[in-house]
């Protein structure tokens, strides 16, 4: 045996593609479908539109912090996986809250597409549970003493997502341009909204 | 669906979604195997949560990959069509 065949993640891969495809487990043209859509038609475009809509429409809003999913779905497509629950916690003046996945990479995926790298490092997992301020100062969100911060632990079974403050400044805005200035940050907690 | 002008903002994070293009098989792998109902996504996400909490760190997409042979069950079967694609003639060795 080659070892460094075995260990080579691009060689098992394409390996594991044959074994599938011969199988008829997968087909190349599906696998391609699915990340031609993650790679272009989902990302946090979709979430940035959901919370437009939550803050120019308080019934929706409603809906939304209520019970996410069919919510979600009147705006955009909110299917497959990773979406299955999601919840949405609202930032307000005197709580702020921040996700995280302490144990992998849950991610609310058909709201913010695929997480982003410091999502996933060991270092954010790990540090934005004990001391989420010092996080959030690190990534330039200084939040004051007296607002309380709750960090929100995604799992398989649970995804969150933050609803954040719109800014100030913003009441003529219509729904398109707000949705413009939302961030996947902003969705994660880990910034706020600026106008 | 394709958003457009201003309501298409955040991929504003200048960050590649893979790094690679068999991070990307790996995954679109994954998900339609799940969308087929080979797997249930708390199954697949536990598999991921052992091979990320093993000793040492490795990049993301490793061990995505390996939770992915773990929950199919096919490291050895890839083992062997790993070391017969290694040994292709012609420099497609990657």
């Amino acid at each position: 045996m080659n070892e460094s065949a075995s260990t080579d993640p691009a060689l098992r891969t394409e390996a594991l593609e044959q074994l599938l495809t011969e199988r008829g487990l997968v087909s190349p043209e599906v696998v391609d479908g699915f990340v031609a859509k993650y790679e272009r038609d989902v990302g946090p475009m979709i979430g940035a539109r959901v919370v437009a809509r939550a803050w120019t429409d308080p019934a929706y809003k409603a809906r939304l912090l209520a019970d996410a999913v069919p919510a979600i779905q009147e705006v955009a497509w909110g299917g497959g996986a990773n979406g299955e629950h999601i919840v949405v916690v609202e930032n307000t003046a005197a709580e702020h809250h921040v996700v995280v996945c302490t144990l992998c990479s849950c991610y609310p995926w058909p709201v913010l597409g695929l997480p982003p790298s410091w999502y996933k490092e060991p270092a954010y997992r790990a540090r934005v549970v004990r001391e989420p301020r010092a996080v959030l100062r690190e990534m330039g969100m200084e939040l004051p003493p007296e607002v309380r911060v709750t960090v929100h632990d995604s799992s398989a079974e649970v995804r969150w997502l933050v609803l954040p403050r719109r800014p100030e400044g913003t009441a003529d805005h219509t729904e398109e341009q707000l949705a413009a200035l939302v961030t996947r940050d902003a969705m994660v907690g880990v910034a706020t909204v600026t106008a | 669906m394709t958003p457009t002008g201003p309501a298409a903002p955040p991929r504003d994070n200048g960050e590649l979604v893979f790094a690679a293009p068999w991070e990307s098989r790996a995954f679109g792998m994954a998900v339609a195997l799940h969308e087929s109902g080979a797997f249930t996504w708390p199954v697949f996400a536990q598999a991921l949560v052992a091979r990320i909490g093993a000793p040492g760190e490795r990049p993301y997409y490793v061990d995505w990959l390996g939770a992915l042979e773990d929950v199919l069950g096919l490291a050895g079967e890839i083992d062997a069509r790993a070391a017969t694609l290694a040994h292709r003639p012609g420099g497609h060795d990657h």
